[in-house]
């Protein structure tokens, strides 16, 4: 199959979505897929083969902030190229709402459209306004993915329709074959993600700190992620201020690592969440969640099965959670056994065939309307005929949990790293 | 200004609303050609589901009960005239969550030569149609949005083609072919 994908943010800005497309996209190569992926990119940086330079994005205000957007006559020639020459079975686009590239993709297809839609936060309400001005491009998409049934419920809110949830890819294998540090272990309490953004939450986590510590003397926390440090501790008693360590900015391997030791990761992130890769992240290398009740976060861990839920922005309880978690092994260990079931379904292996079995369906829709009216409602015999075929096409595609032990074999590339923050 | 250069703007606005309405209509066709599409793409996974189901149920690894209703079932949902599809093709859901209520049968599917392959393809035909039919009354939607519209409405713009319907069923796969299905 060949496969053109869009991705609307700057390819070497981190970000969730850039993420979620380079795994998708090494997933598909990997299944034997041809895979091409636009995305914009400063002149001379330095891309993976499959990635396409779609030039510089411009900042502009948008939506209440800056943004980094492909817009005008130069993008548009460049994507309307790419999409010509690219021959593409299904061009699949992420984000498409956002004045961006894969907005000017939609404008340039005439073949079978996918899209993914990742935001669902309140914030993007004014956005979602503007989409009756959209509404004549987003009619070209054929299949819409929300990346859970949180981003489903805001899209048909907002725009009507409907969409098949299908959550964002964690190479499961990865994090849980990681190797634990000794000195991260031992009574640690792990927080990933941006140090000066309040919306991650690590306020809380610090306000709730005294209490924890005050119960479990021994606890430290170890916190992974750019920003100011001493700031985060500013609000800390001074004799309590190296019950906290910053490791800064980590890679993909020391992030696993990191969660294959701590005894409890906790995300007190405030909202604006779609999905919550990182909790998956956590659950796959084994570490017991803690982590606001967001109803996100709540999808994610199995209503409160695979991990704990707190009250959000509550301190005082997140304190009590925690201590109770620090201090019951057995509460540890059962979460750990339904968390190591729970991810599964978010390994790549699983999520990469159903987004296949996406592309699948839209372009077997089309090629048989395309071929006329009459092999759309084909004979009884034609048509298990043709059933035969793309059903064990898709057993291979689907490869359960067999298929998905042979990919955590593979090395995984480390060419680039994740930094976090 | 002079009478001709009114002439001139009238017939600049009509030349707009032209392209305008030509632009819509355009819009219409290509709605309509997308629902298509994803009727015949709902259609072949309707087909592919009842189509493997007949195959278990005549291959006898099946209990004859289950045989039976799984095969009257499937027979029923491939054969419905158009009107009566939506409640067939429903209780040919339930016969399928009926038969594949416990992981036992599965199991027991699994065990005879091929029949892993059967279940792999069933699991892969009742997680699509679900999918197939979310995509086709997307399309449906949004071409009757546009339709009720006036200038829609007005100029006629649909032309004879027949007010697209949103295909309505039970499509609930059987629990233990979708340990996934838990809202993630």
């Amino acid at each position: 199959m060949r496969i053109g994908i869009v991705c609307p943010y700057s390819w070497d800005v981190p970000g969730g979505v850039q993420f979620h497309i380079r795994d998708l996209a090494e997933h598909l190569i990997r299944s034997g897929h041809e895979v091409s992926v636009l995305a914009p990119a400063e002149e001379g940086s330095l891309l993976p083969p499959y990635v396409v330079s779609a030039g510089r994005a411009v900042p502009v205000p948008y939506n209440g902030s800056v943004a980094r957007l492909n817009f005008g006559v130069l993008s548009a020639a460049r994507t309307r190229r790419w999409v010509n020459e690219g021959g593409f079975d299904v061009l699949h686009l992420h984000e498409p709402a956002a004045p961006s590239l894969a907005l000017l993709a939609c404008w340039a297809a005439s073949g079978p459209v996918v899209a993914t839609f990742h935001t669902s936060n309140p914030r993007s309400r004014a956005m979602m306004a503007a989409y009756p001005i959209l509404q004549a491009a987003l009619e070209k998409i054929s299949a819409r993915i929300a990346v859970s049934e949180y981003a489903r419920r805001t899209l048909v809110e907002h725009l009507g329709g409907d969409a098949v949830v299908i959550p964002n890819g964690v190479d499961v294998d990865f994090f849980a074959s990681a190797e634990p540090k000794s000195e991260w272990q031992g009574e640690t309490i792990g927080f990933v993600g941006r140090i000066d953004e309040s919306r991650k939450g690590l306020p809380v986590l610090m306000r709730a700190l005294p209490e924890i510590l005050r119960r479990r003397p021994g606890a430290r926390l170890l916190v992974a992620g750019r920003g100011d440090e001493r700031e985060a501790v500013a609000g800390l008693p001074e004799e309590l201020r190296d019950r906290v360590e910053f490791l800064g900015m980590v890679s993909d391997e020391d992030k696993a690592r990191l969660l294959r030791s701590v005894d409890v990761y906790v995300a007190p992130n405030l909202g604006g969440e779609s999905f919550g890769i990182i909790l998956v992240e956590a659950m796959s290398a084994g570490a017991p969640v803690l982590a606001s009740d967001l109803d996100a976060f709540a999808q994610v861990l199995d209503g409160g099965r695979a991990g704990e839920l707190f009250p959000n922005e509550d301190a005082d309880a997140l304190a009590e959670a925690c201590v109770r978690l620090l201090s019951d092994p057995e509460r540890r260990a059962e979460l750990r056994a339904h968390a190591s079931r729970h991810v599964r379904r978010f390994d790549w292996s699983t999520v990469g065939a159903d987004i296949l079995a996406v592309y699948e369906t839209v372009i077997e829709g089309a090629a048989r309307s395309a071929a006329g009216p009459d092999t759309g409602s084909a004979g009884p015999d034609e048509g298990s005929d043709a059933g035969s075929d793309a059903g064990s096409d898709s057993a291979v595609a689907g490869g359960t949990d067999s298929g998905a032990a042979a990919t955590g074999q593979r090395p995984r590339s480390t060419g680039w790293r994740r930094p976090w923050g | 200004m002079t009478t001709f250069t009114w002439l001139i703007l009238a017939a600049a606005a009509l030349l707009l609303i032209a392209v305008y309405l030509s632009w819509t209509a355009g819009r219409l066709d290509r709605l309509h050609s997308r629902i298509d599409a994803a009727r015949a793409a709902l259609d072949a996974q309707l087909l592919r589901r009842a189509s493997v189901a007949q195959e278990l149920a005549t291959s006898g690894v099946l209990d004859p009960a289950a045989s039976m209703v799984l095969h009257q079932a499937a027979h029923r949902a491939r054969q419905a005239e158009e009107e009566e599809r939506e409640v067939a093709e429903s209780e040919f859901s339930q016969a399928l969550r009926a038969v594949f209520a416990d992981q036992a049968q599965v199991a027991a599917v699994r065990e005879v030569p091929g029949g892993e392959e059967t279940i792999e393809e069933l699991t892969a035909a009742v997680r699509r149609v679900p999918m197939a039919r979310r995509f086709h009354n997307d399309a449906v939607r949004a071409a009757r949005a546009l339709r009720r519209h006036r200038k829609v409405r007005l100029f006629r713009l649909a032309g004879h083609a027949v007010s697209p319907q949103a295909f309505e069923m039970d499509d609930e796969p059987p629990a233990v072919l979708d340990d996934r299905s838990n809202p993630a």
